[in-house]
């Protein structure tokens, strides 16, 4: 199977000596996968080089067959969709429907079929009708929403999400765990850079934990929870849940709150 | 001693049709955390900028009823004269941190350069705040060379420095790694062990149940509970008011594990571990 993206031996510094990547290597495959680190980690960076807006100082990045450094972030944007932590970095539009239409235009997708895939985006994070809104008039994680919406409608194959939940609400983030998944369901390639440990749980296949420039751990989601001291290493936190779980003495690493209530029930049962 | 007053507060900013708080009292005690929950679009921030003063001095719009803060009465107070008493740290670093200044020292000493204090007093508070909030390190860096997180910690080390016995925080911690989170929590924690009044807007959910002494639930511009946070985390409706509760609460909910006297479930990691008892 051809890969989205391999990646060998990245190198990366934006001031000489001061090493943000110290040779990554990896390979995605479909699995949705999680990216997380400390802030500093190079977990940011790195999605930059992926989208072809840094370029390795040594190593390789191939998206599609392509070596990013012989071609353009807008070469690449056909093919892979970044989606910034802070919106801000990302609108510049008047009103929510160009915001959300440039990336398809751009694209040169035609008119009819870029309004098409801006207003299905847009009904995917519930703001369809804000269509005639300036996005600096909406909240922070409405910005946020159009953002993802403006990537979404791009329709790239590869999406990145660089922590997709700051600001959201407990019904923000169900709607983008679920956005996740129907991008999954739809074959894509969907990496994500978060904080949010429970959701990475509850969400991603893969789990790769970056710690000071490198690859600390690269897994199954529950292989990587399992393994305490070297996430503490990383300084990073273990999900709620599984913590429960290792609290109680418990050998299972658990990753949501319904896998650990239908044990519990089970094991009640087992005692009599 | 009571910090914060807020009696039947109303308030609708100038553009908009519908009241973004809809008559609002609450006390807030001297050396109090409070919490402040709900689902985007519920008050939280505005009830914030009510506290400082931002609400209405800086947005206008309609206003009703009356905030205290520190023995001054918003409505009649000025900013200048309220950010002594209460500081506001925003949602996103970037907007706090002035940009006019070239190392994170001198970006705290700023606020204190207006407030005329001797040099001995302002060297005190700025190495006691960066201290506090673990930056010392970073002193001599530009503030926009650092990480979200730092930066974050930077923003709140500006606010502390000025001394003002209430801090208001308007989700500090949605841009930092969960260390970077916890020791926001701990510097909050220290901050209210040395006095300090605080009301922090957060959707991590399970370390306000950690932290807080007091939890305020808000909904479409209206409080729907004021109450300990084991109390307001119990509620069977809380889903309903676009929060979750903690993961540990509805485990032991859906597990039917409560305390039968009470009729309450544990909130925090120790309670449910208790609670539960072992698996085996």
């Amino acid at each position: 199977m051809n890969s989205s993206i391999v990646v060998e031996d990245l190198h990366f510094a934006y001031n000489k000596g001061e090493e943000v990547l110290k040779g990554i290597s990896l390979v995605f495959d479909r699995r949705s996968t999680a990216i997380i680190g400390q802030n500093g980690a190079g977990k940011t960076t790195f999605a930059k080089l992926l989208k072809g807006l840094l370029k390795p100082d040594s190593g390789s990045i191939s998206i599609k067959g392509i070596d990013t450094k012989n071609t353009t972030a807008a070469g690449l944007s056909r093919h892979i969709g970044l989606i910034f932590q802070n919106p801000n970095d990302q609108i510049f539009k008047s009103n929510v429907l160009d915001e959300v239409m440039f990336g398809p235009l751009n694209i040169m997708k035609e008119e009819k079929r870029a309004r098409d895939l801006a207003l299905g985006a847009l009904e995917k994070v519930g703001l369809v009708n804000e269509l005639e809104q300036n996005p600096y008039d909406l909240t922070l994680s409405q910005r946020k929403l159009i953002a993802i919406a403006s990537v979404l409608a791009m329709d790239t194959e590869i999406v990145i999400f660089d922590e997709p939940t700051i600001a959201q609400d407990h019904r923000g983030k169900e709607m983008i765990k679920g956005i996740i998944r129907e991008l999954v369901g739809m074959g894509k390639l969907v990496l994500t850079i978060m904080h949010d440990m429970d959701f990475v749980a509850e969400t991603f296949e893969r789990t790769i934990v970056f710690s000071q420039g490198q690859v600390a751990l690269d897994g199954s989601t529950r292989e990587v929870f399992t393994q305490e001291e070297l996430l503490k290493k990383a300084g990073l936190e273990r999900p709620h849940v599984t913590r429960l779980g290792a609290k109680l003495g418990c050998s299972h690493t658990f990753l949501t709150a319904e896998e650990f209530v239908s044990f519990a029930k089970k094991s009640d049962h087992r005692g009599g | 001693m009571k910090k914060i007053i807020v009696d039947n507060l109303k308030y609708r900013y100038p553009s908009a049709q519908e009241l973004a708080l809809k008559g609002i009292s609450l006390e807030i005690e001297k050396g109090q955390f409070i919490g402040v929950i709900g689902p985007n679009g519920a008050g939280k921030s505005t009830l914030c900028q009510a506290l400082v003063g931002l609400v209405p001095h800086f947005y206008h719009g309609a206003y009703g009823g009356s905030v205290v803060v520190g023995g001054l009465e918003v409505l009649k107070s000025e900013i200048s004269a309220l950010a002594l008493k209460v500081g506001l740290v925003f949602q996103n670093p970037f907007t706090q941190v002035t940009g006019a200044k070239l190392t994170v020292y001198d970006e705290v000493a700023f606020g204190l350069e207006n407030m005329g204090l001797d040099r001995a007093e302002m060297i005190e508070r700025i190495d006691r705040a960066l201290t506090l909030l673990d930056i010392y390190r970073y002193k001599d860096r530009n503030p926009f060379d650092l990480s979200g997180g730092q930066m974050q910690r930077l923003a709140i080390a500006s606010i502390i420095a000025m001394k003002p016995q209430i801090i208001v925080l308007d989700e500090p911690t949605s841009q930092l790694d969960p260390q970077g989170s916890e020791e926001v929590f701990r510097a909050v924690d220290k901050l209210k062990s040395e006095g300090m009044t605080l009301v922090m807007v957060e959707h991590k959910i399970e370390k306000i149940a950690e932290y807080a002494d007091k939890v305020a639930l808000l909904s479409g511009g209206e409080l729907v509970d004021f109450d300990r946070p084991i109390r307001v985390f119990s509620r069977p409706d809380l889903e309903r008011f676009g929060v979750a509760a903690p993961v540990y609460t509805r485990i032991c909910r859906d597990l039917k594990i409560k305390d039968e006297k009470t009729g309450l479930y544990p909130i925090t990691l120790e309670g449910a571990v208790a609670a539960v008892g072992s698996l085996e």
